[in-house]
């Protein structure tokens, strides 16, 4: 390894050296922190993935020591690889700022905002990049777009509403299984995820789409409304699987498996076994094995205490600290009446009525109109 | 009359046949280059031309080919890059529709140059009749030696396949023309790699548009430094513009690019003055993506200089006050066309042939056709221009391949030309819905006699 070419590449005037050939987002993801630029579409694990989304722009203010001429336009830092010598701007460029507000509000316009009934709260990219990139209100005021839920094969369920077009899961679907079943219909903002003539995905490793989905296009049936993911506690386990690694993270409230994922690390990707290979999990690990003695629990999983998972959490080191300002402490000895709980299905809040087809801002009539006609 | 290098011959009574256009003195150069020009000697000569790609970016072909890669065993391809679906231009229709035996000895001198024995012409899939001509000439010139194994006995094989697009807009595209030949879907890809390094099925590829590749017929007949006397500066040759819109001569023109815009307008020999005595009210000089000029900016720069039909000339003043040459659409639009009307149609040209790879283009694109339609349904609201404009700036130059850039460009022209037409069109709800702006100060400078 020691013949191997370091570039020098400099990213918000922290300067490392990577091995030749190395793109500016991995070169700038080991440096860490702010400086590595969000990545909504690519996925270090698939390959050809990564360029669509736009959200990894960054202005290369120097191009290399040789050609020190900076790139005319910003770059998609997933799909350019570093040179020698070259400076890149991420969160110290206006440009790369601005742009990035655009990128989000342009994911954002079609998207239907219903994180309260959506699976993927709280592990969602979209809500992540639009959290730390985006603005907090919208300037599109027409109708979204919207599109029919599908279930594609037993286990998953498609809400191309939500989607926003990375094509991970077509990549994943191409290199993880020997048949290609699903890709793009149409064209344009009406384009969509779709099997063909609504062949359902029965592989044996597709329930990896669920994982490298950034939004809550492809969700988890046996999971689906079930639970929220923080309240849930994800514990490291392993079993003696024949297809896969059988390294995953299952998520229990108490005793119970309410889900089983591949391990994911910090950048939503998932983890490698110790052998060097990504760490995909079969079919069978993920929907089936739904009981803590089908595992062998190893501990629980570190979150980012940034993460709203990490809420509430004790284990590990995550170091949580409960807040002195309770509410009781507050409110002079007096409990809180329960708000709303909007995490599980009630009265008014239905999983048959989408909030994306719901035209304007919605307030109760809105719901008992549609409860009224449903 | 200005030079003739191309359609010369275009009037010749059955030149679309083989044998008509053999003794009209075609496929000559064709024997030259490939009996007695070594592979060197063309590039030079096309170098030396200074021919520029008219397919709309104007990069020069001759340094475009020196980029080809040649490792040793890998087949190298040309393409002919036949998908036009630039709204205005139709200048390669008329060319292949007419000379379909001048592009067959332009794509077969190119071949030899580039080291290409597989040779493919990508035409959209609305030009049926064009693709059934191309056909049959190529059978013809198979037949008759000039294309297959060995040709004219020199060793070098070969063979022209016509491939028809599903008419896609971004298949015009070099990389999604590629990904579309290959039989994918017609997404552009993700550069680098460059065409020239890694193209068509990974092999280095050349991605020529069609006139492009037709000039190189007159360029080796005369040598490329005659060639280069011809036009004026950078702008070598001639150029074939498709003229449109509201003028009396709608057609293809060869030009010398030494012709002022004023006078391409007005003279008979070319568009013949505007229609029905109607003033000029502006141009899109070179297709659909190109910003559009009003009249005043169009016939002389912002420096007060008269403004040719050329590379420079018409970008003259970067996109403040100018244009660009484009693909040669040369499209006229008179006092009675509305700008917002003409914007939107454009707009919703965009929206629909987005491919919706990358996320600013796919979703920039459909909203701001929603928001031209507000404006041009009479609903508009005075922020709805800065939001156009903020819009346009957020998709131009983020986006993967050039149709972002395409997109945002027009919408960008006509907020910074007609930003009063706009605001008419917001402030006065319901007279634009049955009146138009009209010229104001946009005013044709010429004089249109009675």
């Amino acid at each position: 390894m020691s013949e191997q070419t370091l570039f020098k590449v400099t990213v918000d005037n922290i300067t490392i050296e990577v091995p030749a050939g190395t793109t500016i987002l991995q070169a700038a993801r080991q440096i860490g922190g702010a400086v590595a630029p969000p990545a909504m579409c690519y996925y270090s694990k698939l390959e050809g993935s990564g360029g669509k989304c736009r959200t990894c722009l960054v202005e290369v203010s120097k191009g290399s020591e040789k050609d020190p001429r900076p790139m005319p336009k910003l770059v998609a830092s997933c799909r350019t690889t570093v040179m020698d010598g070259m400076e890149v701007k991420n969160i110290t460029s206006e440009k790369v700022i601005d742009a990035r507000a655009g990128v989000v509000e342009f994911l954002l316009l079609n998207h239907p905002l219903d994180c309260p009934i959506c699976d993927q709260a709280g592990e969602c990219h979209l809500q992540d990049l639009s959290f730390e990139h985006g603005k907090s209100s919208t300037r599109y005021e027409f109708q979204r777009r919207t599109f029919k839920k599908h279930n594609i094969g037993k286990h998953i369920q498609l809400h191309m509403t939500r989607c926003i077009l990375c094509y991970r899961c077509v990549f994943t679907a191409d290199q993880l299984t020997n048949k290609r079943e699903h890709g793009i219909l149409d064209r344009g903002d009406h384009s969509e995820i779709a099997t063909h003539i609504e062949k359902s995905l029965d592989n044996e490793f597709i329930g990896n789409v669920i994982d490298v989905c950034p939004v809550g296009a492809l969700t988890d049936k046996t999971f689906r409304f079930k639970n929220r993911v923080w309240f849930l506690k994800p514990m490291d386990a392993h079993r003696d699987c024949p297809i896969c690694s059988g390294r995953v993270t299952l998520w229990n409230r108490g005793d119970e498996v309410f889900r089983v994922t591949a391990r994911k690390d910090e950048w939503g990707e998932i983890e490698d076994t110790p052998d060097g290979r990504p760490g995909w999990i079969c079919n069978t690990c993920r929907f089936d094995k739904k009981h803590a003695n089908d595992w062998v629990i190893e501990g629980p999983r570190e979150i980012s205490r940034h993460s709203v998972i990490a809420q509430g959490h004790y284990a590990g080191n995550i170091g949580t600290t409960l807040p002195t300002e309770t509410f009781k402490a507050v409110n002079d000895g007096r409990a809180p009446h329960l708000l709303m709980d909007i995490h599980t299905e009630s009265e008014v809040n239905q999983t048959n009525i989408h909030l994306s087809e719901i035209e304007g801002p919605s307030h109760g009539t809105t719901f008992n109109n549609n409860i009224n006609n449903a | 009359m200005g030079v003739k290098l191309l359609l010369e011959k275009a009037n010749v009574p059955g030149i679309r046949s083989f044998d008509v256009y053999r003794r009209e003195g075609g496929y000559a150069t064709a024997e030259k280059a490939l009996k007695e020009m070594t592979i060197e000697a063309i590039v030079e000569e096309v170098k030396k031309s200074g021919l520029r790609g008219r397919g709309g970016a104007g990069f020069p072909a001759g340094m475009k080919w020196s980029f080809i890669a040649k490792p040793e065993g890998v087949p190298r391809h040309l393409v002919c890059n036949a998908d036009e679906s630039e709204p205005g231009t139709f200048k390669d229709r008329y060319l292949m529709e007419f000379l379909p035996h001048l592009l067959i000895e332009g794509l077969l001198i190119s071949s030899f140059a580039l080291g290409s024995n597989d040779t493919y012409i990508y035409i959209r899939g609305e030009y049926a009749w064009v693709a059934t001509i191309l056909e049959e000439a190529i059978v013809e010139a198979t037949k008759n030696g000039f294309l297959g194994k060995n040709i004219l006995g020199t060793g070098f094989d070969c063979m022209i396949h016509v491939h028809r697009g599903a008419g896609a807009y971004i298949c015009g595209e070099e990389t999604a023309l590629i990904e579309s030949l290959e039989g994918k879907r017609g997404n552009p890809r993700i550069k680098p790699p460059f065409p020239a390094i890694q193209g068509l099925w990974m092999r280095p590829t050349v991605v020529n548009n069609v006139e492009t590749l037709a000039a190189i017929v007159p360029i080796i007949k005369m040598g490329g430094d005659e060639y280069a006397k011809i036009g004026v500066g950078r702008s070598t040759g001639t150029k074939l513009i498709s003229a449109c819109g509201n003028i009396n001569k709608p057609g293809v023109y060869e030009i010398d690019m030494t012709i002022s815009v004023e006078d391409f307008i007005y003279s008979d020999e070319y568009c013949g003055g505007i229609a029905n005595g109607k003033k000029l009210k502006a141009c899109i000089p070179g297709g659909s993506s190109v910003p559009i000029l009003p009249a005043n900016l169009l016939l002389k720069t912002a420096k007060g200089e008269t403004r040719y039909m050329n590379y420079e000339s018409l970008s003259d003043g970067g996109f403040a006050t100018g244009s660009m040459m484009g693909s040669g659409g040369f499209i006229i639009l008179d006092e009675d066309q509305c700008i917002v009307k003409n914007t939107l149609t454009l707009a919703r040209f965009y929206r629909h042939e987005s491919c919706g790879q990358c996320s600013p283009c796919r979703e920039g694109t459909g909203w701001m056709e929603k928001i031209l339609q507000k404006i041009e349904l009479g609903k508009g609201e005075s922020s709805d221009i800065d939001l156009l404009w903020d819009i346009q700036r957020k998709i131009e130059g983020n986006t993967i391949c050039p149709l972002g850039d395409a997109a945002a460009w027009p919408v960008a022209a006509a907020i910074r030309h007609f930003r009063d037409e706009f605001e008419w069109h917001i402030q006065n709800r319901e007279l634009s819905q049955t009146s138009n702006f009209g010229l104001q100060h946009y005013a044709d400078p010429i004089h249109v006699p009675a």
